[in-house]
């Protein structure tokens, strides 16, 4: 029987005006990340709402990334800086319910960063490969 | 024993009402069993004398109430608060969930309210009837003698860990003035902090399994109050229903927490009406300990147009991995 490499399913929310077009530069300049990682367009980091996050683990997702333009640089002005609030509130309540935090991650990277994207979602996945699969919050139902 | 009588509260209310400043009064009254005090409207004194309570057993907030009855009622509402539910009408009125015209509301002081899972720990079930007076006196269908208790040693934990006897709104304050107290309510939420992941994780799962999803939390809670609930969706998949594994429990939970955090007074009305006793005020100190941590101290409803804390930012907010960095050399 072959055993099949384990490779983690990662959820990456890019706001539209940094984030994913980091994530094209990425591809433009032939750099490597996982094709594991799913990439999702909002129009801001902000619009991320905690049901999204928990809903992409049910789902079946290893781990999830938020990532947003620069503070100071979000296209709505403010944006990001709500979401740097609203998740470090969350991801700290899910590491109190003893969810391993290193599943869930916020990264500002602007459009010009597309190396710092690519290696922002190496880094992330083999954190996340490290981890194995998400446990503590998978709904069986969602399972293949 | 509150130090307040029921006769004092009626006397109050039947003049407001007889002198016109009020129209209805928001207080509580029987229900099926004496320790299970229900909400209700009065309009007459005689209505009052009949089956207004107030005893050990109030700890109804009517803060809530006021959104829906403050705009029915064709003149203003007497409600009678508690310290801690004047901090919730003062978030609701922060909201502006209710107008504060249509009000009169009448601080009274609180010694604490029991807890009948408490009480039913040292007497049992069966309780026939229940008389509170400078003890709590409880008779149970087993024994002629009622059983005498200390109301202290079964006020409810969000009593014991009490965060202010001060009324922070009133028009009129019944007896005296208190003062806000340094209480030990974070002493828990800490205690969770300091486990394992694993045993944390042990732990929530123990309690949230029971959940039973009846949505009395979220009916109580005095900052929940959306017209439409994500939980009422029928789109959503977990619309009024038990939670079909633990992802589900877990969902429920940190939703409900998350969109009260930064609202959230800390009133316990969610602990206080859950059936299955499971400590929601762990979830919601939670994020009131990580607030005032990370954003400076905070209390909700202090004062009428603060802006809560997810909300507001600063440039200079900590990063959300930070966050954990931060505890990891503390520790
Ligand atoms: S009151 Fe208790 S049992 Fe009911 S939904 Fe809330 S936590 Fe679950
Ligand atoms: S979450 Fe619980 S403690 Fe907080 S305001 Fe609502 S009912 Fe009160
Ligand atoms: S638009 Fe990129 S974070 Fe707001």
């Amino acid at each position: 029987m072959q055993v099949k490499e384990y490779k983690p399913l990662i959820v990456a929310f890019c706001c539209n005006w940094c984030s994913y077009a980091g994530a094209d530069l990425a591809g433009n300049n032939r750099l490597n990340y996982p094709a594991d990682v799913k990439i999702i367009r909002v129009p801001c980091s902000c619009r991320v709402n905690p049901m999204f996050v928990l809903r992409a683990f049910q789902r079946g997702a290893d781990g999830v990334i938020i990532c947003g333009c620069h503070p100071g640089d979000c296209h709505y002005t403010s944006g990001n800086y709500f979401t740097r609030r609203r998740m470090a509130a969350l991801f700290s309540m899910l590491d109190y319910l003893g969810i391993e935090k290193e599943r869930t991650r916020v990264e500002w990277v602007s459009a010009a960063e597309g190396a710092k994207f690519a290696a922002t979602m190496n880094d992330f996945a083999s954190t996340v490969a490290a981890l194995g699969e998400n446990k503590r919050l998978e709904d069986l139902r969602c399972k293949k | 024993m509150q130090k307040i009588t029921r006769e004092q509260l009626i006397e109050k209310a039947a003049a407001l009402l007889a002198g016109g400043t009020v129209t209805a009064v928001l207080g509580w009254s029987k229900g099926e069993f004496d320790y299970d005090v229900t909400p209700a409207v009065f309009h007459t004194a005689e209505e009052l004398n009949k089956d207004f309570v107030w005893n050990d057993f109030c700890g109804a907030n009517f803060s809530k109430y006021l959104v829906a009855k403050a705009a029915k009622e064709e003149g203003k509402v007497l409600v009678f608060l508690k310290p801690c539910d004047t901090y919730s009408f003062n978030q609701l009125l922060t909201e502006h969930r209710f107008d504060r015209e249509k009000v009169y509301a009448v601080g009274i002081p609180c010694e604490g309210m029991a807890d009948i899972a408490k009480i039913k720990e040292i007497c049992g079930e069966g309780i026939s009837s229940i008389d509170c007076g400078e003890k709590i006196a409880v008779t149970t269908i087993y024994e002629d003698e009622p059983v005498m208790i200390d109301a202290k040693d079964v006020l409810a934990e969000r009593c014991v860990n009490c965060k202010s006897k001060k009324h922070v709104a009133y028009d009129e304050l019944m007896g005296e003035e208190g003062t806000v107290i340094d209480s030990a309510r974070f002493d828990e939420v800490a205690k969770i902090e300091a486990m394992t992941p694993d045993e944390r994780f042990a732990f929530w799962q123990n309690e949230l399994s029971r959940c039973i999803r009846c949505n009395a939390c979220r009916d109580a809670c005095p900052a929940c109050t959306c017209e439409k609930c994500v939980f009422d969706n029928p789109n959503s998949g977990v619309e009024n229903k038990a939670p079909a594994n633990s992802f589900e429990e877990k969902m429920f939970h940190i939703i409900r927490a998350f969109h009260v955090a930064g609202r959230c007074t800390d009133c316990g009305e969610c602990s206080r009406v859950c059936p299955q006793n499971i400590p929601l005020h762990l979830l919601n100190r939670k994020f009131i300990k990580d607030m005032n941590e990370f954003y400076g101290e905070y209390q909700a409803g202090e004062e009428v147009g603060t802006r809560a804390p997810l909300v507001n930012y600063t440039t200079g907010d900590i990063e959300p991995g930070e966050v954990f960095d931060r505890r990891d050399t503390d520790a």
